[in-house]
């Protein structure tokens, strides 16, 4: 097990490392840049293509991919700790199969065509209301197992929905198109997109953000939570629909990012004591962190075309995650 | 005044009832001992009064006001519960564990001050836990994870600690250290209700008693009066082997199941 460190010294860490990414994100792209000209460029004077690529490309990108990430990591480490299960991930309760299911359509009946918000609404209102879908099914009083079934069941339905509209779809085009939003992407990321991803992803934060004690309670099981003050049916709803409002932000605009939500707070948690309150910040920054790395990383590797930063964070994460679960095996936890 | 009063509780679970009109009270500083058999209703009872469950009908009132008028944070700040199977989702080192114990006293974003951290080092004590204070909950042996949690209900300084078989995991050192703890909780003015199923720990520790049998309440009162040989052969259908020798207590001893 990796040693304990105090929580100050964590949130430095990955502050620090967020600050050094997003710099090298800066400078980092299929068009070199000299940071010092595109700064000035940007902020004192003349608009030149140095600016104009920091200012609409660059930075956005790098915004995008700091606040989807840390989304992904806090609804991660929410949804563990809400259902008490290490292996939950942030689109157990629909909003990811949902949000896609929502853009599909969108690219489907051409609707994304017709005005730049069509894409992200549809992701966004799919998102919530597959994770209503959930919340219904399981019923006011549900406990954490019928959660976790009633997740899986409308993931599984909402995806057999989007194989169908593939199915169906009119053209070789539209297959093509639907196909590669759904890889995950942070290639054609402008200001629109951040402006599209800040509404739903700042008010999905700010309902998380002081339920961390009642998460600590559940530590102790649902009967005993209640018993020391948790109001569980009202913590249930609130956290979905932040989850859903900020999960299905963050997928609108960037399509299927999987393993983020599921690898970073099981991989930052013996770190924070396994204190689910505690892991909340950390989990935000470290899902930041990896997507940043790995977009990052997209934009170095030699492909034509690029490798979408989706397919990547699969790649890596699901290795990575088996031998996590190995490591723990090994240490008997 | 009652500290804690409820008037014909009942409780239903698949139209199957499981607690049928039970009428319980509860006065400052008092430890109740609550006996039955399996599956009469203690821990249901136990449950109700603590808020993780609401009663189909009948009154609960905690200093005369009805308890639902209690927040749900105001109510966890008088009434700690400790159920009988403690499930803990995470890894936590006992220490931490032991401290979430106080967040009903606390804000969202507030942190433990120098009041709760005494209190914290004082119950880990109590409880006999210093050895372990840094160890993960999972690894240890189930008596000292009993400890752990019971130590987790006690922080908050509960008026009312509601203890659901707290000493069923502990060797005889330790159950005797744990009733001790529960006596000590009733001396500094706070009041237990305790679930036993060790009659003579029932009879040594509870001045009252109170035996559950079929979701009704068989008898009630103190040792003498409630653990009488007929009471005992319908609750528990055993025969009893009363020994009044030379030990400063009566104890009993079940001796022999009675077939009927």
């Amino acid at each position: 097990m990796i040693t304990a460190m105090t929580q100050h010294r964590l949130l430095f860490t990955l502050g620090g490392l967020i600050v050094l990414t997003a710099l090298l994100s800066l400078l980092i792209g299929s068009q070199a840049i000299p940071l010092m000209d595109a700064l000035h460029e940007s902020f004192v004077g003349e608009a030149g293509i140095y600016g104009l690529i920091l200012t609409e490309l660059r930075i956005p990108r790098t915004l995008v991919a700091l606040l989807a990430g840390a989304t992904l990591g806090l609804c991660g480490a929410v949804m563990q700790s809400l259902l008490r299960n290490p292996l939950a991930s942030p689109g157990l309760v629909g909003s990811a199969s949902g949000a896609a299911l929502g853009a599909v359509i969108t690219l489907y009946f051409g609707l994304a065509t017709l005005f730049t918000y069509a894409l992200p609404l549809g992701g966004i209102i799919g998102a919530l209301l597959a994770t209503l879908t959930v919340y219904l099914l399981a019923g006011r009083d549900a406990g954490t197992l019928t959660l976790i079934l009633a997740g899986v069941a409308v993931n599984a339905f909402t995806l057999a929905l989007v194989s169908l509209l593939l199915n169906l779809a009119p053209s070789p085009y539209a297959v093509q198109e639907i196909a590669l939003w759904m890889l995950g992407s942070l290639a054609n990321i402008s200001r629109n997109e951040l402006w599209i991803l800040l509404p739903g992803t700042l008010a999905g934060w700010m309902m998380i953000g002081r339920q961390g004690r009642s998460l600590d309670l559940l530590t102790f099981g649902e009967e005993t939570a209640s018993s020391m003050g948790a109001e569980l049916p009202r913590l249930r709803r609130r956290l979905f629909l932040a989850v859903a409002l900020a999960v299905g932000s963050a997928i609108s605009v960037t399509g299927a990012i999987g393993f983020i939500g599921l690898v970073v707070p099981h991989l930052l948690r013996p770190l924070v004591g396994y204190q689910p309150s505690r892991l909340l910040v950390p989990s935000a920054m470290g899902g930041g962190l990896l997507l940043l790395l790995a977009d990052i990383g997209v934009r170095l590797l030699p492909a034509q075309g690029e490798i979408k930063v989706g397919v990547v964070t699969a790649l890596i994460g699901a290795p990575f995650f088996l031998w996590l679960i190995i490591q723990d095996k090994r240490s008997g936890l | 005044m009652n500290l804690l009063s409820g008037q014909a509780l009942c409780f239903s679970c698949d139209a199957q009832p499981i607690l049928d009109g039970v009428d319980i009270t509860l006065a400052g500083g008092e430890m109740l001992g609550l006996i039955g058999p399996n599956g009469a209703g203690k821990s249901t009872l136990l449950r109700l009064l603590a808020g993780a469950i609401t009663a189909d009908k009948g009154m609960l009132t905690l200093e005369g006001r009805p308890i639902s008028t209690f927040t749900p944070r105001e109510r966890a700040r008088r009434i700690a519960y400790l159920p009988q199977m403690s499930e803990i989702a995470w890894p936590m080192s006992v220490e931490r564990l032991v401290a979430l114990g106080r967040i009903p006293h606390l804000e969202a974003w507030q942190h433990p001050g120098p009041y709760d951290t005494e209190i914290i080092e004082r119950i880990i004590t109590e409880t006999d836990l210093l050895p372990y204070r840094d160890r993960p909950f999972n690894t240890l042996s189930g008596g000292e994870q009993a400890r752990a949690v019971l130590a987790r209900a006690m922080v908050s300084e509960p008026d009312i600690l509601l203890a659901d078989e707290p000493v069923s995991a502990l060797d005889p050192a330790h159950q005797l250290d744990v009733m001790t703890l529960l006596s000590k909780h009733c001396e500094a003015g706070h009041s237990v209700i305790v679930v036993l199923h060790d009659l003579n720990l029932a009879a040594h520790f509870c001045k009252r008693l109170k035996l559950l049998y079929r979701g009704r309440t068989l008898a009630e009162g103190d040792a003498n009066q409630v653990l009488t040989p007929q009471n005992l052969e319908k609750a528990y259908a055993i025969e009893m082997n009363l020994s009044v020798g030379p030990s400063p207590a009566p104890f009993r001893l079940p001796w022999r199941r009675l077939n009927n």
